[in-house]
């Protein structure tokens, strides 16, 4: 059978975690097993939905107050052994990174993360991985009896259908040495990685004062909000907005960036976007190459411009 | 108090991206190769940042690879390590380049081993976590702050749309990323240094690959930018509505 890991981030499971669910769907299909799903923790939602996603059990642990990669991947390599898992997915996200790579060295599981495709089975089990921060692409092959895979968000669509699923919940005692002392979120809750749209700007703007408009833009789109390296690092943006071979690398469905010329280290962050559109006054901006729509122009006219014809559109 | 700080060779962020033997080696041919980023601006700066706060602090070194990776060894001794081990073997499997840090930092007696988030070529996450986890300690993923108060690290990791701080006992393995430290050049004095300071070769313990790299691919060309007047925003707009279906 097929384990697939979900997050449960303050009880809700995330959106890219139903990508990993469809994708585990669908690796069961390929392997003529079926899929079952993990969920450390309690929910707020009714775990036996996750039958709409086509698993037929749903096992939930509760125990751990917080997220703890140690006391996790000992409750993941448990259920994996005694399910007799072949494969175990996790999603590529912030806490599937932290668990895969322990989950792998527990199990002795060879492990690709960042997959971006489902595994070829015609010779042996080979996954399709992003490299070179998004430039290339590498097929791994997996040489081991038991699998781990991590997926990358936006790389799989969650595939709804309709079923319920049987959900059992068993209790652990974990010895968590992590303990959380306090957090911290910041003005928008929506995870970069996971955005279907993300609107990006750069030093083209000129200065942390002019952002409004690209805020604008971003709410009338419902978009996560991005920028280029030298405005993290001239503080007019937060770290985490920065996007790049050094920032977050991430695949949207819609990529907008204003005033960004295009450094190879930024394209490398963002070339797996499916749809990229770039509005520069510089018709010479390197970024035009990696487009697929492109606005010549300068963004303070253009952009108030095209929230306003979205606004009438929507 | 002792730190390992494990450094990886990847190509320049600058260099390009191509394949040869029928796809499956990459072409090194020209390539500039540097401190995988993660590791040095975050991990390796941050480590020496601690030590310039406390000297009895040991700063070690540690990367899996041939000769080759000796040259960002050496740089990262200039920056500020004490000493750097090298374990003779290339891999391309993070199992087993694990599995020989792991080998190296049992009998090493560290408290804090520090690593990037993930490497710019293999982009794989997954180092920090297999280390901590043959080593049986806890791991802190994505940190962008640390601070050590005798036996506990206080770490400020990313969660989804915020950071939380973890208070963690020593010892520990933290993975860094951007805001832990900045990027530092090493000076004349390090570089000097750093021609003297320990660089010990180890042989690799035995260890199966888990994986195995195939092949590799290029993204598809792009089929070239459509451009719309800056006077008609509303083409653009039904262009992504009614062409590219993206909004």
């Amino acid at each position: 059978m097929i384990l697939v890991f979900l997050d449960n981030v303050s009880g809700s499971i995330k959106k890219s975690s139903l990508e990993a669910l469809s994708y585990g769907v669908a690796v069961a299909k390929q392997l003529g097993t079926e899929a079952q799903a993990l969920v450390i923790g309690s929910a707020n939602s009714d775990l036996t939905e996750l039958g709409n996603y086509g698993v037929s059990k749903v096992h939930q642990v509760t125990g751990p107050e917080a997220f703890d990669a140690q006391a996790y991947a000992r409750i993941v390599s448990d259920k994996s052994n005694e399910l007799n898992a072949s494969v175990v997915i996790f999603s590529h996200s912030l806490m599937g990174k932290a668990l895969a790579s322990r989950v792998s060295a527990r199990l002795k599981a060879g492990l690709v993360t960042g997959a971006v495709a489902l595994p070829d089975t015609s010779n042996g089990f080979v996954v399709k991985k992003s490299v070179f921060s998004g430039k290339a692409f590498a097929n791994v092959k997996i040489n081991t009896a038991v699998k781990a895979i991590s997926l990358n968000p936006n790389a799989y669509t969650a595939v709804l259908g309709e079923g319920k699923a049987e959900v059992t919940t068993t209790t652990v005692s974990v010895d968590a040495k992590v303990k959380v002392v306090s957090s911290t979120k910041s003005s928008s809750d929506r995870t970069l990685t996971e955005s279907e749209i993300v609107v990006s700007a750069g030093r083209g703007m000129k200065g942390p004062e002019n952002w409004g408009m690209i805020e604008e833009l971003a709410d009338v789109l419902d978009a996560g909000l991005a920028c280029s390296r030298p405005v993290a690092d001239a503080h007019w943006r937060p770290h985490h907005e920065h996007v790049g071979q050094t920032g977050v690398a991430i695949a949207p469905n819609l990529y907008i960036a204003i005033g960004i010329s295009g450094a190879i280290q930024h394209l490398a962050g963002v070339n797996r976007s499916k749809v990229i559109v770039v509005i520069n006054k510089d018709p010479e901006a390197p970024f035009f190459k990696a487009a697929d729509y492109g606005i010549v122009g300068d963004a303070f006219e253009v952009v108030p411009k095209l929230t306003a014809a979205l606004k009438v559109g929507a | 108090m002792k730190i390992l700080v494990c450094i990886s060779k990847t190509p320049d962020t600058t260099a390009k991206i191509a394949f040869t033997d029928n796809n499956t080696k990459y072409d090194t041919n020209g390539v500039q190769w540097i401190i995988n980023p993660y590791d040095e601006w975050y991990a390796l700066v941050r480590a020496i940042e601690l030590k310039e706060a406390d000297a009895s602090i040991a700063l070690h070194l540690i990367s899996v690879g041939g000769a080759d990776a000796e040259p960002i060894l050496r740089k990262a001794l200039a920056l500020g390590g004490d000493e750097a081990i090298r374990i003779n073997i290339d891999s391309d499997d993070s199992f087993v380049i694990a599995t020989q840090i792991a080998e190296a930092a049992k009998t090493g007696g560290y408290d804090l081993i520090l690593t990037g988030k993930e490497t710019i070529d293999h982009n794989g996450s997954s180092l920090g976590g297999m280390v901590a986890e043959l080593l049986d300690l806890p791991y802190v993923s994505l940190a962008t702050k640390l601070e050590l108060n005798g036996t506990t690290a206080n770490v400020t990791r990313e969660i989804d749309g915020g950071q939380e701080l973890n208070e963690v006992p020593t010892p520990v393995v933290i993975s860094a990323q951007k805001g832990m430290a900045e990027a530092r050049i090493p000076n004349m004095r390090g570089i000097m240094a750093a021609r003297t300071k320990p660089l010990k070769v180890v042989e690799p313990v035995a260890c199966e690959a888990l994986t195995t790299t195939v092949s590799f691919e290029l993204p598809p060309a792009k089929a070239g930018v459509k451009l719309v007047d800056a006077e008609n925003v509303q083409e653009l707009v039904r262009l992504l509505k009614e062409e590219a279906k993206a909004i």
